[in-house]
């Protein structure tokens, strides 16, 4: 998978997460990929969910070490 | 306009003198209806935080200008960030400070009566969470029933009664909320007593509490009376203080009985739950008001907050005491049960003191209504 961009959303708590994935997709071009990484535990259900709501796909989520890492791309 | 602290506190007060509340819960969809704060004259709307990042216009028509409107999410961060926006928009809004992490850790002790000889029953009341605690009060003395992990709330409200705690007991082992009753007792020399038939599996020592085991609190007459009373768990003991209240842990509630799978054995402990209900509990006084450890929806909280019901009432209303097959009854009580509490195989775990998560991590696994009745 190629990633265009990757967002480290580590050590911060909601609302940052979405926010500033929302703010990296918006750079983005349709299809392509962004990592996320995250520590909020609460970010799978909302990452998942606000990716559904906007449209866009997620390809895959980790868990790793306490890092939560998404791959979104963009619609 | 002006952003607005609310603390859980004073969501408590709303709750319990009926007043009026408009909740933004910002939380997602699954979450809002898994578990949400109930007010008798609540309303309210749910929209994600992720929904409103583009502005809040589309939601402000939706808002009433007439009652107060408060913003909630998980932790509070997201309800700061929704009421910024709202307040920006022109509006006056409150957001709940620590989000439903603090909702749910929240207890308020209210006062079920008095005690012979000048003594006082509590019930500390978690609204969040549903879960009910008890201390009996009399003449210097205190004894605590069914406390919830927030220990301090316990040890603080003895210190401002000026009495010592000398019994803490659990009805039964929780499975639903994590259990303050044994760090209670190691902070303040307290006996902690806890059914022997639960606590196979414990690490820690504890005074078993057996059928008919009686404590003196105070030097008065005020007597808490073990009664053995299965079927929740195959250890579940209910009390009775002072020949007025009987405590019933997780065996009776109000509007609803106690569910006997949470140990993994509900065929097993079906026959149990209903000899209790069906037999032990008939030959005890009708008069007797009924405490139990939980409350599942708001009707069942009384006009001044506390969750008490004369045990004949019970007998009368309660669908549950009430069906008359034992085949009827064991279906009732073994199908189609609802979902089991959040993480209730660890929560176990912490309360036979197997595993010792930390703060957040216990938080976390509390999450959620406690869902220990079956209706």
């Amino acid at each position: 998978m190629e990633v265009n961009q990757v967002l480290d959303a580590k050590g911060l708590a909601c609302p940052m997460p979405i926010v500033r994935t929302k703010k990296a997709m918006d750079t983005l071009e349709s299809n392509q990929i962004l990592e996320v990484q995250v520590t909020d535990k609460g970010a799978l259900a909302d990452l998942t969910a606000w990716t559904a709501a906007a449209g866009h796909t997620l390809l895959e989520h980790k868990e790793e070490a306490d890092v939560l890492t998404f791959y979104i791309k963009k619609a | 306009m002006t952003v607005i602290k609310m603390t859980a506190a004073e969501v408590a007060r709303k709750v319990i003198e009926n007043k009026e509340l408009f909740i933004l819960d910002v939380r997602n969809k699954d979450a809002f209806e898994d578990w949400k704060i109930e007010g008798h004259s609540f309303d309210y709307l749910n929209i994600p935080y992720f929904d409103l990042l583009d502005g809040v216009d589309e939601i402000l028509p939706k808002l009433p200008t007439d009652k107060d409107v408060l913003v909630v999410c998980a932790k509070e961060g997201s309800s700061l960030m929704v009421a910024e926006m709202v307040s920006e928009a022109g509006r006056d809004v409150f957001y709940l400070e620590g989000g439903m992490k603090s909702w749910s850790a929240y207890l308020e002790p209210i006062k079920v009566g008095n005690l012979t000889g000048g003594g006082e029953l509590y019930q500390f009341v978690r609204l969040g969470k549903g879960c009910l605690s008890y201390m009996v009060i009399s003449e210097g003395e205190a004894a605590i029933i069914d406390a919830v992990r927030f220990t301090e709330v316990f040890t603080n409200f003895a210190k401002e009664k000026n009495v010592e705690i000398k019994h803490v007991f659990d009805t039964h082992l929780h499975a639903d909320h994590i259990s303050g009753g044994r760090h209670i007792a190691e902070a303040t020399g307290a006996t902690y007593y806890l059914p022997p038939k639960d606590a196979e599996e414990v690490v820690f020592d504890y005074t078993p509490l057996e059928d008919g085991l009686t404590v003196k609190v105070g030097a008065s007459q005020i007597e808490v009376g073990a009664l053995y009373s299965p079927g929740h768990t195959i250890g579940s003991t209910s009390f009775i203080v002072d020949s007025k209240y009987l405590l019933t842990g997780d065996i009776l509630f109000i509007d609803s009985i106690g569910r006997p799978d949470l140990a993994g054995l509900a065929e097993d402990w079906v026959g149990d739950l209903r000899e209790t209900l069906y037999r032990r509990y008939r030959e005890l006084a009708e008069d007797l008001i009924v405490l139990p450890a939980h409350f599942m929806i708001i009707e069942e909280l009384n006009e001044d907050g506390t969750v008490a019901k004369r045990l004949g009432d019970l007998f009368a209303e309660n669908h549950g005491l009430n069906i008359e097959s034992e085949e009827e009854f064991r279906h009732t009580v073994t199908d189609n049960l609802p979902p089991q509490p959040n993480a209730y195989e660890q929560i176990r775990q912490v309360n036979m003191g197997k595993i010792t998560p930390d703060n957040d991590e216990q938080t976390e696994m509390e999450i959620g209504p406690n869902r220990c009745a079956v209706r």
